[in-house]
C-alpha cells in the first residue's frame, strides 16, 4: 500500500512537470509479507527503474495467501506483467491452459542456461523453459541446544541416534520432534526426506510424478521409518501453525524441527541465539543411498496476454543476474539461484549452501513436485499418518484410489 | 379535455413491477444454478479445456470418503445447531424482565452476533489452542488431561459448532425477544385466571402467540447451519486431515482453494448441497403459504 501511494505521489509529480517521463509501465503482482522481502522487492524495482529510467513499475502486493486464492482469476481475467509463482508442478496447470509465456530465447540470450544449470529441469515443462527463479531455501532439521544439553543426547549421526534421542527427550517431557500441520503443508517436508534419506532422489520424484503406487512396499518402509519417530511429534500438530511450531522450539518444548530455512529468523526472534539454535541436514537413514535434499525455489513468471511483455522480458532478465541475485538474497537472507550470485557471510546460510551443493538432487516439495490434487490428498494422509500410525494401511490405499483417479 | 390513456393494460402492470426483481434473480440465482448443473457434468479444471463427462463426477463423488465425512458433518451441524433455537428462546424469556440495566445485558447478550464470524471463529481457535488455550489449560487443571479439540477427529466437528452457536443464540434470542413485545396481555390475563403458571403458562399460552417467531428462528438456523462455511475455514481449513469439512467447504476445497481444480467436482458437489437446501426451503415455503391462506 506503502509502494502504491509513494508511485501515485511520483505519477503526479511527473504530470505537474507536465513533461511525459514514463512513456513505458510494467505492472507486478507480487506477495511480499515480511519486512525484508519488502525491503528486497522495493530495493530491486528501484534498481530496475535506474537501469530502464524509461519505464514506470507498478506494483501490486498481496498477503501470501490471497496472492495463491486469487492468482487463477487475475492470470486468467486481468494479467500483469510479471507474477510470481513456483516451480515444478505447481506451475504446469498455467503452462497447459496457455497462460504462462515461454522463455527459452531470454535464457540463451542472457546466458541463464549456464548461470542457472541446477535449477533448468525445475523451471522446465515439456521442453519449454518458464520462468526465472531468484530464491531457494533449503529445508533442513533445526534444533535446540539447549534441550539437546538438558536429555543429555548428543547431535545424532544416523537416523537410528535421532530415535534413539527421542527417548532421551520423551524423558524429560519433551518433543522430539515439533510440526504444525494446520496448513497442512510442513508435515510433507518431513515425509519428503524420510523418502529421499530411505529411498533416494530419483524414487521420490517418481512417487510424487504418480509413477509408482502408494501400496508399493517401498513406499510402506518409508513410512515405517517415519513411524518410528510418530510417537515423539507434537501430538496436537494438526492445531498449531507453523509459527506455533517455532515457538515450541524457541521455549524449549521441542528439540527438533523439520521447516525450510526461512524460519531461522522467527526462531531467533523467538529468543534463540546462533549458539543455541542449530541447523543440520536430515540424518541418514540408509547409508547406500545417495544424499538429496529438499530446496523449493520461488520464481518470476510473465502471463500470456501481458500488456507490455517486451518490459517484462527486461525485467525478468534484470532479476535473474548475479548482482541482482545477491542483492535481493542479501536482504531477505536467503539463498540465490544464480550459481554465480555470492551469498551473503551468514551461519545458517553457508550449513545450507554446504548441504546443497553437494547434494545428489534438489526436491522442491511435495506440493510442486506432485500434482495438486494428489498433494493435497497426501499432505491430509502425512498429518493423519502422525496423529494416527496405526492406520497406515488404510491412508496408503486411500492415496493409491486418488492416484489412480488423477494419473488416469 | 383528457389526456390521451398511455397507461399500459392492467394486466401488465404486476409484471411491470415484478421486472426488475425478475431481472436480478434471473441473472444472479436462476442462471449461476443453471450453469453449475451444467459444469457438473464437466471435467474442466476451470482454466482449460472442458470435457463432457456425464455423471462421471456424480459417481466419483459417491466413492469418495471425504463425501460421507462432508455429509455426515452437515447433518451433526443441523441437528446440533437447532439447539439454538431453544437456547435463544430461554435466553429471552430471562432477559424479558425490567430490572435496572436489562438494557446493558441484552445488548452484551446481543454482542456475538453483531461481530464477524471470522472473529468468533478467532476467539474459540484462541479458546481451544494447544498449550496457550483457556480449555486446554481448565481441563489440565481439572482432569490433567489437556485436550486440543480442533487437533481431535472426533470432537472437532462440535467445537467448531459450539463457536457457532455463541452468535446464533443472540440471533434466536433476538428473535424472540421481538416476539415478547408483542405478547397480548390480555391472553396471559386470562391465562393466570385459568390457573396457568410457570411451564404450562409458556407452553399453552405464550408459545403459541411466538409462533411466528419460532418459524423465523428455525429457518434461518437451518439455512445458516447448511451453509456453514466461514468458522470451518478459519478454525480448521477442514482438518484435521478432513475431518471437520462440510459440503460447502468440501465443495470450495476442490473447485476454488489452492490446491483445487476440480471445477466439474465442486460443481457437483454444490449441486448436492443445493438439493438438500432446497427440500428445506420447500418445506418452509408450503408452510408459509398455508399459514397465508388460513390467514
Amino acid at each position: 500500500m506503502r509502494k502504491h501511494l509513494s508511485l501515485t505521489g511520483l505519477t503526479v509529480a511527473a504530470s505537474l512537470l507536465s513533461t511525459p517521463v514514463f512513456a513505458e509501465e510494467l505492472i507486478i503482482n507480487l506477495p511480499r509479507s515480511t519486512e525484508q522481502s519488502i525491503e528486497a522487492t522495493e530495493n530491486l524495482i528501484a534498481a530496475f527503474k535506474e537501469a530502464h529510467p524509461g519505464i514506470e513499475v507498478t506494483w501490486n502486493n498481496f498477503d501470501d495467501e490471497t496472492y495463491k486464492a486469487s492468482f487463477r482469476n487475475f492470470l486468467a481475467a486481468n494479467p500483469p506483467d510479471v507474477v510470481a509463482w513456483f516451480a515444478g508442478n505447481r506451475m504446469r496447470p498455467f503452462v497447459e491452459a496457455g497462460l504462462f509465456e515461454p522463455i527459452d530465447d531470454l535464457w540463451a540470450k542472457a546466458g541463464f542456461n549456464e548461470q542457472f544449470s541446477a535449477a533448468e529441469s525445475s523451471m522446465t515443462i515439456d521442453g519449454n523453459i518458464y520462468g526465472v527463479p531468484y530464491q531457494q531455501a533449503p529445508w533442513a532439521v533445526f534444533f535446540n541446544r539447549d534441550v539437546y544439553e538438558r536429555a543429555g543426547a548428543s547431535e545424532p549421526a544416523n537416523f537410528d541416534e535421532f530415535v534413539e534421542n527421542c527417548e532421551k527427550f520423551a524423558a524429560i517431557e519433551v518433543d522430539c520432534l515439533t510440526t504444525g500441520t494446520v496448513d497442512l503443508w510442513p508435515g510433507a517436508g518431513i515425509f519428503d526426506l524420510i523418502n529421499l534419506r530411505t529411498h533416494g532422489f530419483d524414487f521420490h520424484m517418481q512417487l510424487a510424478a504418480g509413477e509408482i503406487e502408494w501400496t508399493d512396499p517401498r513406499v510402506r518402509e518409508t513410512f515405517e521409518n517415519w513411524g518410528r519417530i510418530a510417537p515423539y511429534i507434537t501430538a496436537d500438530n494438526a492445531a498449531i501453525d507453523w509459527d506455533g511450531a517455532a515457538a515450541l522450539l524457541a521455549q524449549g518444548k521441542a528439540a527438533n524441527y523439520v521447516i525450510g530455512a526461512f524460519a531461522v529468523k522467527t526462531l531467533l526472534n523467538g529468543g534463540m541465539t546462533e549458539d543455541s539454535l542449530g541447523m543440520m541436514s536430515f540424518p541418514t537413514i540408509n547409508a547406500d543411498v545417495p544424499r538429496a535434499e529438499e530446496a523449493p525455489m520461488d520464481s518470476y513468471h510473465i502471463p500470456v496476454g501481458a500488456p507490455n511483455p517486451d518490459n517484462a522480458r527486461l525485467f525478468l532478465e534484470f532479476v535473474g543476474t548475479p548482482d541482482q541475485q545477491t542483492a535481493y538474497n542479501a536482504t531477505t537472507i536467503r539463498m540465490p539461484v544464480n550459481n554465480q550470485a555470492t551469498p551473503v557471510d551468514d551461519k545458517y546460510l553457508n550449513i545450507g549452501f554446504e548441504m546443497l551443493s553437494t547434494a545428489e538432487g534438489l526436491s522442491q516439495f511435495f506440493d510442486r513436485d506432485a500434482d495438486a490434487d494428489m498433494a493435497k490428498a497426501a499432505m491430509e494422509g502425512f498429518q493423519e499418518f502422525m496423529a494416527r500410525p496405526e492406520r497406515m494401511d488404510d491412508i496408503l490405499e486411500r492415496l493409491e484410489a486418488t492416484r489412480q483417479r488423477i494419473y488416469k | 379535455m383528457s389526456t390521451p390513456n398511455r397507461r399500459p393494460p392492467p394486466s401488465l402492470t404486476p409484471w411491470l413491477f415484478l421486472a426488475p426483481a425478475i431481472l436480478f434473480f434471473s441473472v444472479y440465482v436462476i442462471y449461476p444454478v443453471i450453469q453449475s448443473v451444467m459444469i457438473s457434468f464437466l471435467d474442466w479444471d476451470g482454466l482449460g479445456e472442458k470435457t463432457w463427462v456425464g455423471f462421471e463426477n456424480y459417481r466419483d463423488l459417491l466413492d469418495d470418503p471425504s463425501f460421507y465425512t462432508s455429509l455426515k458433518n452437515n447433518v451433526i451441524w443441523l441437528l446440533l445447531y437447532l439447539a439454538a433455537v431453544p437456547a435463544g428462546l430461554a435466553v429471552a424469556l430471562f432477559l424479558n424482565q425490567s430490572v435496572f440495566g436489562i438494557r446493558l445485558y441484552k445488548s452484551l447478550f446481543f454482542f456475538p452476533f453483531v461481530i464477524s464470524n471470522v472473529v468468533v471463529g478467532l476467539i474459540f481457535s484462541w479458546f481451544y489452542a494447544p498449550n496457550l488455550g483457556l480449555l486446554p489449560n481448565i481441563l489440565d487443571w481439572l482432569f490433567g488431561t489437556p485436550i486440543a479439540v480442533l487437533a481431535e477427529e472426533d470432537l472437532v466437528t462440535y467445537g467448531i459448532i459450539a463457536a457457532g452457536l455463541w452468535p446464533q443464540i443472540a440471533y434466536c434470542m433476538i428473535l424472540y425477544l421481538t416476539g415478547l413485545n408483542s405478547i397480548n396481555s390480555e391472553l396471559i390475563e386470562a391465562g393466570r385466571l385459568d390457573n396457568a403458571k410457570g411451564f404450562s403458562m409458556l407452553w399453552y399460552v405464550v408459545l403459541p402467540q411466538l409462533r411466528p417467531a419460532t418459524f423465523i428462528a428455525v429457518v434461518v438456523t437451518v439455512i445458516g447451519a447448511l451453509r456453514s462455511f466461514d468458522l470451518i475455514a478459519i478454525m480448521t481449513s477442514g482438518g484435521p486431515y478432513g475431518s471437520s469439512r462440510v459440503l460447502s467447504y468440501f465443495m470450495f476445497e476442490q473447485s476454488l482453494s489452492e490446491y483445487g481444480t476440480a471445477m466439474g467436482y465442486g460443481a457437483a458437489i454444490a449441486v448436492v448441497l443445493f438439493a438438500i437446501m432446497l427440500v428445506f426451503i420447500s418445506l418452509f415455503i408450503v408452510r408459509m403459504l398455508a399459514q397465508e391462506r388460513n390467514a
